[in-house]
């Protein structure tokens, strides 16, 4: 009896996990391989940007390896370094894999996150990512195509910090939305989403 | 063998930590333990000094301001992601310290921020830092610099050796997470 109702359970269980899944990836606009579907809200789309050895880049840029997008900025003491530190751990545990994926940096913080700075900051990390900048306009562009949340806030002193989301967002070779690793990933999860995410590097 | 390897290398680190444990300077009531900061990327204009803050006394403190000559200004900042999204926020009116208990500064939580570095924090120097505090004054600290990602497991607490792949906080690991996690 207890063994059947166990099993109940995790029946039960596991109906309702797959029903919240699918809700979430209907919900963010998953465009599966080879679906010529319009999505629901797509996550990603058109945008001019700066990259941080002073070359511009489009979506086309990125286009044929699938990428990685985090957004932050330079100012950021705490969740910025940490989530740029890990990245690079990740990226050095996927080996060979490492050069399938494109890894962007994009800067929520275009008035203080100048090119210059951008290089600077990033030669701290691992030398595949690479960082974007843009105007004040060309950043509030891509944001609103990542949907991402970004706000500056004034602090007493004259100064601001950014709020913003900060989770990476994980995108396939034809700019489709993959999924993400939010804050705070174990390393164990990320590498395995990132090793997914290699192996839809198209083969040719 | 690996045990007592495991254990070993631990008794090291506490080696290693036990002066930087307590650095309580004249005053009784309240003590900063295992101050540190990590490495900041190069060219980076801020950094975070984390702590954990001991109050002895039946009187509640607040920290209200820090100090220090690495960078212009200096904050208590208090941050937190919510539905993934990063807010941080200067705590003006001061960070309570409870009566008989400690606040924890740690990453992804209150931090004392440096704005405005003169240069880069690097892993292995130290440098002082003044925290004002609303009824036990001024505290003088010296904090050492660790590597990018550190969360100060080297710093005597053993508690965390034995099951660091299970923290919470497992992906802000630095390389001692890393090294238990294999």
């Amino acid at each position: 009896m207890r063994g059947r109702q166990w099993l109940l359970m995790a029946f039960a269980g596991l109906f309702g996990f797959s029903a919240v899944a699918l809700c979430v990836v209907y919900a963010v606009g998953f465009r599966g391989p080879g679906h010529g579907v319009a999505a629901v809200a797509p996550i990603g789309g058109p945008f001019t940007l700066t990259d941080d050895t002073g070359a511009t880049v489009t979506e086309k840029t990125l286009a044929g390896k699938p990428y990685t997008m985090y957004f932050g900025y330079t100012f950021c003491p705490d969740v910025c370094p940490t989530t740029l530190f890990d990245l690079s751990r990740w990226i050095q545990k996927l080996g060979p894999d490492a050069d399938k994926l494109n890894y962007v940096f994009v800067t929520v913080d275009p008035e203080r996150d100048t090119v210059k700075s951008m290089h600077a900051y990033l030669s701290s990390f691992d030398k595949h990512i690479r960082g974007y900048t843009g105007t004040p306009a060309q950043i509030a562009q891509i944001a609103k195509e990542y949907r991402v949340y970004y706000k500056k806030i004034p602090t007493d002193d004259g100064s601001y910090t950014m709020d913003h989301s900060a989770i990476i967002y994980l995108m396939g070779p034809d700019d489709n939305f993959v999924t993400v690793i939010p804050y705070q990933e174990d390393d164990a999860s990320a590498i395995a989403k990132l090793k997914s995410l290699a192996a839809l590097t198209p083969t040719s | 063998m690996r045990a007592f390897c495991k254990l070993a290398f631990a008794a090291l680190l506490i080696g290693f930590a036990a002066p930087a444990l307590a650095q309580g300077t004249g005053n009784a009531s309240i003590t900063v333990e295992q101050p540190y900061a990590r490495a900041t990327p190069n060219g980076a204009k801020t950094g975070a000094v984390y702590m954990t803050i001991d109050n002895k006394s039946a009187t509640a403190d607040r920290l209200t301001g820090a100090s220090s000559d690495v960078a212009d200004k200096v904050q208590v900042h208090e941050m937190k992601v919510d539905n993934g999204i990063m807010q941080m926020r200067e705590i003006t009116d001061g960070l309570p310290v409870p009566a008989n208990g400690s606040v924890a500064l740690k990453p992804g939580s209150y931090h004392v921020m440096l704005i405005g570095l003169k240069k880069p924090l690097t892993a292995g120097e130290t440098f002082p830092l003044k925290l004002t505090f609303a009824k036990a004054g001024t505290i003088s600290v010296t904090v050492p610099v660790q590597a990018m990602g550190s969360n100060n497991m080297g710093a005597g607490n053993m508690g965390g050796m034995g099951n660091m792949g299970g923290m919470s906080n497992g992906s802000s690991g630095g390389s001692m997470g890393k090294m238990e996690m294999k």
